[in-house]
């Protein structure tokens, strides 16, 4: 299973898409590792630089609604992953980069409005810090020298994928 | 109480219930490319696991880039087609027999009512339009899926669409599904099956059908689905002939797959098209919609006529109306691309190919070409298109260029006015 929080990179925008995320054009690389310069090259986003200190340094990714909508390519979640971020807490997510981030032992979970207001709180401190527990389900939050513990939901089926380390891992013993 | 069609599709495909509310569905067809398939090749190598699970169920088709560019992508092509001959898939379509998959695969029959379907793209609800369920995957549901001919989903919750009324000239099947996603907004069916229902369905053609599919996804959704009927019999007879002794037993056969009369939906939206004007995007979200009334005069530098949304003989055939004997705007660059070699021909033996050619346009092969700005028809920045794609993300055609999304016959009143143009004086 892989370890899960770290320095945080607030996405403060609904409906993040995969072409934001990973362009087409990187499409033809063949490994996962040759995407890790492209992370999110093509969002813009007021004060965002994918090439700055805090997007290089983010384990965790925090957005709003409909996070990875668009295209089925799985090297949107790769692309995180060579980049150290194995989870992303949004509002809600598009269907595929959902699958796509349990089917890669990652996690992609999803806040109901309140908690994911408590996080985005933290959103203007440099030193913003996510901690995730994903047996327990819990996580504690800290920057600015402020604290804060919250619970979340993960579904059984998707804490199978994540503790199985991927659906290929998950899917091969049993069918 | 009733079932509806994905319902039906889950109910006789489950083979697993790991846990309450996830499904794990036997598998009718796995379709491949050359862009999300080389990685999951791959890994089943470096796992020592190169198989499929069985090979007739498998398609393979290079389409998103080719002929291949440059390495990287003739490198992406030679371990796709590598793949599909070591593990002798017949239904294997390279250079010179290549096109669009949601295009190709159609029309080789390969998609019955019934059916389930994965592919590693997005698109792939387009072939619910036979009364299948077909859902885009990631990679590793395609890895999973090649090898063990399964793949797990949640339970299929379905809106039902009623589209009631008649379609105005000039208005189609991409106006239609322009504006369903606009109501309902790019995350407005997630996670739910999109069933198109009402009249207007009934009387459209399974290419118009696959049309209104095609896109279900940028409303979230994970399949599109239109219930099999005599339009779908008739696409699929060539293929089927042998296994029906009449064209009534086929359709007797397919609509035991039709939602039932109380089956229960998560919602039921009602539209009256009678009303509906053509559609156009603005800005970068497929929601984005606005009336060419609204957006006419938009300067365009790119009308783009493919792609597995609309490149279809159907969709050529009304572009050609309007461009025969007619010319593009100097300031446009026009491009088609007919989604298959068939359609390619069939527009050459009806003469569409010269209308197009007389016009101004160039004429590529079938490719996916533009619609991605993977290998030709990228926009430099600040540049625009008029497309009949399905994507309008910001940088979708090259950097800094947008994309305007519409139906043919708008694409092709834009061309020649060089500006977004209402279809309907030209008709």
């Amino acid at each position: 299973m892989k370890t899960f929080g770290g320095p945080v990179l607030f996405l403060d925008r609904s409906d993040i898409n995969t072409d934001e995320i990973i362009p087409a054009k990187y499409l033809t690389e063949i490994t996962k590792e040759d995407l890790k310069p492209y992370i999110l090259e093509d969002l813009k986003l007021p004060g965002f630089d994918p090439k700055s200190e805090s997007c290089r340094n983010a384990r965790v990714i925090v957005s709003r609604n409909n996070f990875g909508c668009g295209s089925s390519r799985e090297h949107a979640p790769w692309v995180f992953e060579v980049n150290g971020i194995t989870a992303v807490i949004a509002g809600s997510f598009a269907r595929i980069f959902r699958q796509n981030m349990f089917n890669c032992g990652m996690a992609a979970i999803e806040f109901p409005p309140t908690e994911l207001e408590l996080l985005f709180s933290f959103a203007g401190c440099d030193d913003a810090f996510i901690d995730l527990d994903l047996q327990l389900h819990t996580g504690v939050i800290r920057g600015g020298g402020r604290e804060e513990r919250f619970a979340f939901v993960l579904a059984p089926f998707d804490q199978a994928l994540v503790t199985a380390g991927g659906w290929v891992d998950y899917a091969d013993g049993k069918y | 109480m009733g079932m509806t069609t994905a319902e039906k599709i889950f109910a006789s495909h489950v083979i697993d219930e790991p846990f309450p509310g996830t499904r794990v569905l036997r598998l009718d067809v796995v379709m491949c490319h050359e862009i999300t398939t080389p990685i999951a090749i791959a890994d089943l190598m470096a796992r020592g696991k190169d198989r499929v699970f069985d090979t007739s169920k498998i398609k393979a088709v290079i389409d998103h880039v080719t002929p291949s560019k440059d390495t990287k992508t003739a490198t992406q092509a030679k371990i796709l087609r590598e793949w599909a001959h070591r593990h002798d898939i017949k239904d294997f379509f390279d250079v010179g027999a290549n096109g669009v998959c949601h295009a190709l695969f159609p029309e080789k029959g390969f998609i019955r009512p019934g059916y389930t379907v994965i592919m590693g793209d997005s698109h792939t609800c387009t072939h619910g339009a036979f009364g299948a369920f077909a859902a885009g995957v990631g990679t590793t549901d395609l890895e999973v899926g090649i090898l063990k001919g399964v793949c797990a989903f949640r339970e299929p919750k379905s809106i039902r669409f009623n589209l009631t009324g008649s379609l105005q000239k000039g208005v189609y099947a991409k106006d239609v599904i322009l504006h369903v996603i606009n109501k309902i907004s790019v995350n407005g069916a997630t996670d739910r099956v999109m069933e198109f229902r009402g009249e207007v369905v009934d009387s459209m053609t399974m290419e118009s059908r696959m049309t209104l599919c095609n896109m279900a996804i940028e409303a979230g959704g994970t399949s599109g689905i239109c219930m099999p009927d005599m339009t779908t019999v008739e696409y699929l007879w060539p293929f089927i002939s042998g296994e029906y002794a009449t064209k009534e037993a086929a359709l007797a056969d397919y609509t035991l797959w039709c939602s039932d009369d109380d089956a229960v939906y998560d919602q039921v939206i009602d539209i009256d098209v009678t009303t509906l004007e053509p559609m156009v995007t603005y800005g970068y979200k497929p929601d984005q919609v606005k009336s060419v009334v609204e957006m006419a005069g938009t300067e365009v530098n790119q009308v783009y006529i493919g792609s597995c949304t609309n490149g279809r003989l159907e969709d050529l055939r009304i572009a050609a109306a309007i461009l025969k004997g007619r010319t593009i705007a100097p300031t446009v660059r026009g491009i088609l691309s007919p989604a298959t070699p068939k359609i390619y021909k069939e527009a050459l033996q009806e003469g569409i190919i010269e209308i197009f050619m007389d016009a101004g346009f160039c004429v590529t092969n079938p490719t996916c070409g533009a619609c991605l700005g993977m290998s030709n028809g990228v926009l430099a920045e600040g540049e625009s298109c008029a497309s009949t794609t399905n994507r309008n993300f910001m940088g979708r055609m090259g950097k800094g260029g947008v994309v305007h999304l519409m139906s043919p016959a708008t694409s092709a009143a834009t061309a020649i006015e060089g500006v977004i143009t209402d279809p309907r004086k030209y008709l």
